[in-house]
């Protein structure tokens, strides 16, 4: 198998007249955390969806854990597990309920250990029996957490996956992130606005602007690139066209 | 977790996912029954007023009230697998489920389950109730009503994979195809009179309906006493059509669905 648990090659989406994504490469080691970021619209969410097999895209190949996600998406979804803000779960059914549910779709054998471990790990206990619906957003972010950790997925992708946390609680998130992906030698792929979030998480970064891929590398090697502090700094340059302008450029 | 192609513990799940909406609502359980319960009473009193001075309806008390508790049957099938659908939607939940292993086929077998789950506590109890208030059984047609029910619930479900089909396509704003389609075929399926008295040119319309072919049967066993096979391998060879080209169109509608980039946005 290939040392890329993620492979993308010319993947393009257009939507009618809208080209979201323009023919993306990118690959993604195991067991590696990779940030996808960009502005809105930048095509994150649609390049993920992509991944996922949620969408079909117009033109490229996308590989995931060695298998044609295009034509063999269910060969690795029993493998994989994402959390979105743009999905949700049934309001009406307790967060025990909910996540009862999805761990009989991902064919978990022991339900119950597994939802009692996820319950301390993301202290979650305290409303476990509680409709989800009646949740403040941070406890539905934590909750949709739970849920796409529930299979002990090989391949994680997370779309702003702190976003609705206070810093306390995203802080602690991200830690159990980062404990999952060192225990597990998952690889895991972000998008997200929070910068910090990337720096403390992420091994590489990839850019993207107007459904291109503008800029990639680690962190380091782009604060270097762009001579910023912070990769807010670089994330600003690249939002508003300025890593095309030599002048705010550091050295390469 | 292997890649099975069709898991009954995943449909399972998803039965189980209505289950535990059901179970904690009551109001929900009675509202099941409450519809079909309101239609049985009403129609019972029409036949117990027509019997005597109809001598139509004279030849079969329980016509009626056989009529209206089949009609719901395929009312009840086709909301089982359509408004369940809808749910999903609202609850923006569709983009999980179709990144889990679920695949669409175990999907549409578990609304089917689902339906047949809604519409046995509905029916069932509005058929019960009939028992007391008229001392009509309509379990008392014996064999020939496992048949009817059959044919039925497929033509629900049909209809209720084409409605989901088209709100996938058309978003929540179609959510009223739900009621207006099988309406639309209520005219024309013979409930309540037979399909001879439809102006000739709408009996070939009627007689693409599974649903006037078990209508037309229930009026044979009832009135003459006898099952009417040819009617019942009409109805059902009808319904393999109709069932597969519910599936065919709810699949095609995913597949549009994937390309148009629904999934993860679809909802309330």
């Amino acid at each position: 198998m290939s040392d890329y648990a993620i492979s993308v090659g010319g993947l393009t989406k257009r939507f009618g007249k809208v080209l979201a994504v323009d023919s993306v490469s990118f690959n993604v080691r195991q067991g590696t955390t990779c940030a996808l970021l960009g502005g809105n619209g930048a095509g994150k969410t649609t390049t993920l969806s992509v991944l996922l097999g949620l969408l079909l895209p117009t033109a490229g190949r996308v590989t995931v854990l060695g298998e044609d996600i295009l034509r063999h998406r269910y060969r690795v979804l029993p493998r994989m597990n994402f959390t979105s803000p743009y999905v949700d779960l049934p309001k009406r059914l307790t967060v025990a309920e909910n996540l009862t549910v999805y761990a009989r779709l991902y064919g978990l054998k022991n339900v119950r250990p597994r939802l009692e471990e996820l319950s301390e790990e993301l202290q979650i206990g305290a409303f476990m029996h509680r409709p989800y619906g009646t949740l403040s957003a941070g406890q539905r972010t934590r909750v949709a957490l739970a849920k796409s950790l529930l299979n002990e997925p090989v391949v994680l992708l997370l779309d702003e996956p702190t976003a609705s946390l206070d810093p306390d609680m995203g802080d602690r998130m991200r830690g159990l992130l980062m404990n999952y992906q060192k225990r597990s030698g998952a690889t895991l792929l972000v998008a997200s606005h929070n910068m910090l979030e990337v720096e403390r998480m992420c091994t590489d970064v990839i850019i993207m602007r107007e459904g291109k891929i503008v800029d990639q590398g680690t962190p380091q090697a782009l604060l270097t690139r762009y001579g910023r502090k912070n990769l807010e700094e670089v994330f600003l340059d690249v939002a508003r066209g300025r890593a095309d302008e030599p002048a705010t450029r550091g050295t390469s | 977790m292997s890649a099975v192609v069709f898991s009954p513990r995943r449909i399972g799940a998803m039965v189980l996912r209505h289950v535990y909406l059901m179970r904690k609502s009551w109001p929900r359980i009675l509202e099941l029954a409450y519809y079909p319960s309101v239609q049985m009473i009403l129609w019972g009193f029409i036949a117990k007023f027509l019997t005597t001075n109809s001598s139509w309806v004279a030849q079969a008390p329980g016509l009626l009230i056989a009529s209206v508790l089949l009609w719901d049957i395929l009312f009840r099938s086709q909301l089982g697998v359509s408004l369940t659908f809808f749910e999903e939607m609202y609850s923006r939940n569709l983009g999980h489920l179709f990144v889990s292993p679920l695949r669409p086929y175990e999907l549409v077998c578990s609304k089917l389950v689902i339906s047949l789950l809604r519409t046995l506590i509905g029916v069932g109890g509005a058929a019960l109730l009939a028992i007391p208030f008229y001392h009509y059984s309509i379990f008392s047609m014996g064999l020939p009503l496992i048949a009817f029910f059959v044919n039925l619930m497929m033509m629900g479900w049909a209809i209720g994979l084409m409605v989901a089909a088209l709100v996938l396509r058309w978003g929540l704003g179609a959510e009223s195809l739900a009621w207006a389609l099988i309406f639309a075929a209520a005219p024309v399926s013979g409930v309540y009179y037979p399909i001879n008295v439809l102006p000739g040119w709408l009996q070939p319309l009627a007689l693409a309906l599974p649903a006037s072919h078990v209508f037309e049967g229930m009026r044979a066993v009832m009135i003459e006493h006898q099952f009417r096979t040819d009617l019942l391998l009409n109805a059902l060879l009808l319904n393999l059509i109709y069932l597969a080209a519910g599936v065919v169109i709810f699949l095609a509608a995913f597949h549009a669905a994937r390309k148009r980039g629904l999934l993860l946005h679809i909802g309330e």
